[in-house]
């Protein structure tokens, strides 16, 4: 893994500008270790010293199947909010690759503690999109259950979940299901946080909390360069990576619109916290081109250069690219892909419209494990209540 | 009989609980080798080792936060914070996310998290080490809320706290840890951990409290006494939910009540007391519910504590004001 530590120039002691080194230029800095790449823009297949990728093609062909589906599931969304069927949507959209190559690294006894854009992983995790859409609706506020997928809720407060999976490791660690040596027993957690939430205390906490206790947890940063409309240089005046070595472990930046890198980063993290190495912090470079979410007006604080620019390093154009150019796939997979998207649309869009509203008693249900008098007395005036609107129904009297 | 103080009545209900269950775990600053600035898990991490006993990072949030992930994995984590003006880094984790993974979830993910605050003043100690925030607590929905007054509850509720699938705030009267001795017989079953209770019985008012208060006005109503008044006095004990049958039945019986409590009076556990009594008991009561506690201002220099606190007299000075409507 890559040691992040940058090397200070050393200077008279009368200048502490010459002591200390320069202030780093700003969270874009090209310094320090390369970005992890294994796919060019262009779709050209390259080597990186330290990471590889070991899958066939057949494997590259479903990510791009994965990539496909998780945008439908992006666009439709965001159409049925523009209908009125959703009242905001998180978009990935360009984040695609960062998603499917950190989701598809994962194994089924690893668990993965998403914020609230992460569709992509929840895909990998066999998570109907549909529940994903439940939140947004308004209709509930996380409809699947963890410990099916080993999916986390999503979590609206940035960053608090890193916390959670650094406590989720701990337990692991006590279960013993953590450097065995066991590939089918160890297993990892993944912490999906963005450039926003890494200046979120509770991430630095986790940080600190995964490197004391050497949890096995992986800090996969989607840096895609706004918090909302605040640009990465509002967060950090240095690469995200290199911040792990303050904390006492390995950060990688990786190409975050590159399937391939991203997957062979996060495997090389995720087998390191396996084996009980501990911690590593992933900074999966990418941009988000869309807006933060449908009620957000990314014309107000950004240049369109920059998202043209950003259009030229597509997750799923190069993968398209490198799949035709070395005949891997032929129009028919593209046809069956796309087909399956058309599906994919379907099963949103009338699967949406038919999630019925939840009936205003059953908020009373949830509120403890076991249910005070107080609250069952509530629930039982509100109900005395609402049966008192004569003729009326439930719904008439909301 | 053992005779044991608060502090030692904890350290046994966590042991017990540590025995009774090999996912409880203790978290916090200083409690392993120290034993926690209180010594209230002393032994502990001796006797269950490192894992099961973790001396956190400096950060309360972390405390917290990843208690949440260790219950998600099947832990019971009970967590230490070490004074009660230290809860604040973790009080987003413990308000949007302990307080509503249940209801988010809709059940699908319980939080057995205890969290132990020592609380309330009187020790002569430096700012944010005497403050009752309690209520900021029991305002919260998803969260429950108790308080002990004396060693053998201490023993009891922590384990029942710790049993428990919700998430519970423990709040322990810190000048009472070391301050009083009582016997404990395992032989009496405790009563349940979300009820209150009458400490001691009378006909002329009714004397309403919980943690340190609750010594305070048991002695209030000795001195009420020696004057000819005969004074009920009530543990309120769970704060979140409140039990307030008891406390109904004695203010139907005397018609007056006083809630006292050491957290500001504005807004406090009082404020909701007198709310209910008068809602339920409105044609009982020959007087307002008053309240006494602490004045709303910021808790101040120890050197005046004794003048901010709730004391006998303030107590006795409320009694007669009631008594005389």
């Amino acid at each position: 893994m890559t040691d992040s530590v940058q090397a200070q120039p050393s200077g008279g002691a009368a200048d502490l500008g010459a002591v200390f080194g320069p202030r780093p230029a700003g969270a874009h800095d090209a310094g320090g270790p390369e970005l992890v790449q294994l796919l060019t823009p262009e779709g050209e297949r390259v080597e990186h010293p330290e990471f590889s990728f070991d899958l066939d093609d057949e494997a590259i062909k479903g990510f791009y199947r994965d990539m496909v589906l998780t945008r439908r599931i992006d666009t439709e969304a965001t159409a049925l909010q523009r209908h009125g069927e959703l009242g905001i949507w998180a978009q990935l959209l360009g984040q695609e690759a960062a998603q499917i190559g950190s989701g598809r690294a994962l194994l089924p006894q690893d668990f993965a503690f998403p914020t609230y854009r992460e569709h992509g992983v929840a895909w990998c995790r066999g998570v109907d999109p549909l529940n994903l859409l439940g939140l947004f609706r308004g209709v509930d506020q996380g409809a699947w259950n963890p410990a099916d997928n080993n999916f986390g809720l999503y979590t609206i407060v940035i960053g608090a979940q890193t916390l959670h999976a650094t406590g989720y490791a701990m337990g692991m660690q006590r279960d013993g299901v953590v450097g065995t040596g066991d590939a089918d027993k160890d297993g990892a957690v993944v912490a999906y946080f963005g450039d926003g939430a890494s200046s979120q205390g509770d991430v630095n906490e986790a940080f600190i909390y995964a490197s004391v206790f050497n949890a096995p947890v992986v800090f996969f940063c989607q840096n895609n360069q706004w918090a909302i409309s605040e640009p990465i240089e509002r967060q950090s005046r240095i690469p995200l990576y290199r911040r792990a070595a303050g904390f006492g472990f390995p950060g990688v930046r990786v190409d975050g619109n590159d399937v391939l890198a991203c997957y062979a980063v996060s495997q090389a993290a995720l087998k390191r916290a396996r084996e009980g190495s501990g911690p590593t912090f992933v900074e999966a470079y990418t941009y988000r081109m869309g807006a933060h979410t449908t009620t957000d007006d990314p014309t107000r604080y950004r240049l369109d250069e920059d998202l043209e620019h950003w259009k030229l390093k597509d997750p799923i154009a190069r993968v398209k690219a490198y799949l035709s150019r070395n005949g891997v796939a032929d129009d028919a997979f593209y046809a069956e892909v796309d087909a399956e998207a058309e599906a994919m649309g379907e099963h949103l869009r009338e699967g949406c419209r038919a999630l019925p509203d939840p009936n205003p008693l059953d908020i009373f249900d949830h509120v403890y494990a076991e249910q005070t008098a107080e609250l069952a007395t509530q629930k039982e005036q509100f109900a005395g209540y609402l049966e008192s609107f004569e003729g009326a129904h439930m719904e008439g009297a909301r | 009989m053992a005779k044991i103080t608060l502090a030692k009545g904890l350290n046994q209900g966590l042991r017990a609980a540590m025995e009774a269950d090999p996912k409880v775990l203790m978290m916090g600053e200083d409690v392993g080798k120290l034993g926690g600035v209180f010594r209230i898990t002393d032994g502990l991490q001796k006797d269950f080792g490192e894992d099961r006993v973790i001396d956190t990072p400096l950060a309360e949030s972390g405390i917290i936060g990843t208690a949440v992930g260790l219950a998600m994995r099947g832990y019971r984590p009970v967590c230490e914070i070490q004074f009660d003006g230290f809860v604040y880094p973790a009080y987003d984790q413990i308000v949007s996310q302990v307080a509503k993974i249940h209801f988010r979830s809709q059940g699908k993910l319980k939080m057995p998290i205890v969290i132990r605050i020592p609380f309330g003043g009187g020790i002569g100690a430096v700012e944010h080490h005497s403050e009752s925030p309690e209520a900021q607590f029991a305002h919260t929905p998803g969260l429950k809320v108790v308080a002990c007054s004396n060693p053998v509850d201490g023993f009891h509720m922590i384990q029942q706290a710790i049993a428990s699938d919700d998430p519970v705030i423990f709040l322990e009267p810190k000048r009472q840890y070391h301050a009083d001795k009582a016997e404990l017989d395992l032989s009496v079953a405790p009563p349940p951990l979300h009820t209150s209770r009458v400490v001691q019985e009378g006909t002329d008012l009714t004397l309403l409290a919980y943690g340190p208060m609750v010594k305070t006005c048991v002695q209030s109503a000795a001195a009420a006494a020696e004057e000819g008044r005969r004074i009920e006095v009530i543990d309120l004990r769970t704060l979140s939910p409140l039990d307030l049958g008891p406390v109904y039945d004695s203010v139907r019986k005397t018609g007056h009540a006083v809630v006292v409590h050491e957290a500001h009076v504005n807004l406090g556990l009082g404020a909701e007391v007198a709310s209910r009594i008068t809602e339920e008991c409105f044609y009982s009561l020959e007087a307002p519910v008053l309240r006494v506690g602490g004045f709303d201002t910021p808790y101040p220099p120890s050197r005046i504590e004794e003048d901010y606190l709730p004391d006998l007299d303030r107590v006795l000075d409320a009694v007669d004001r009631s008594l005389a409507y």
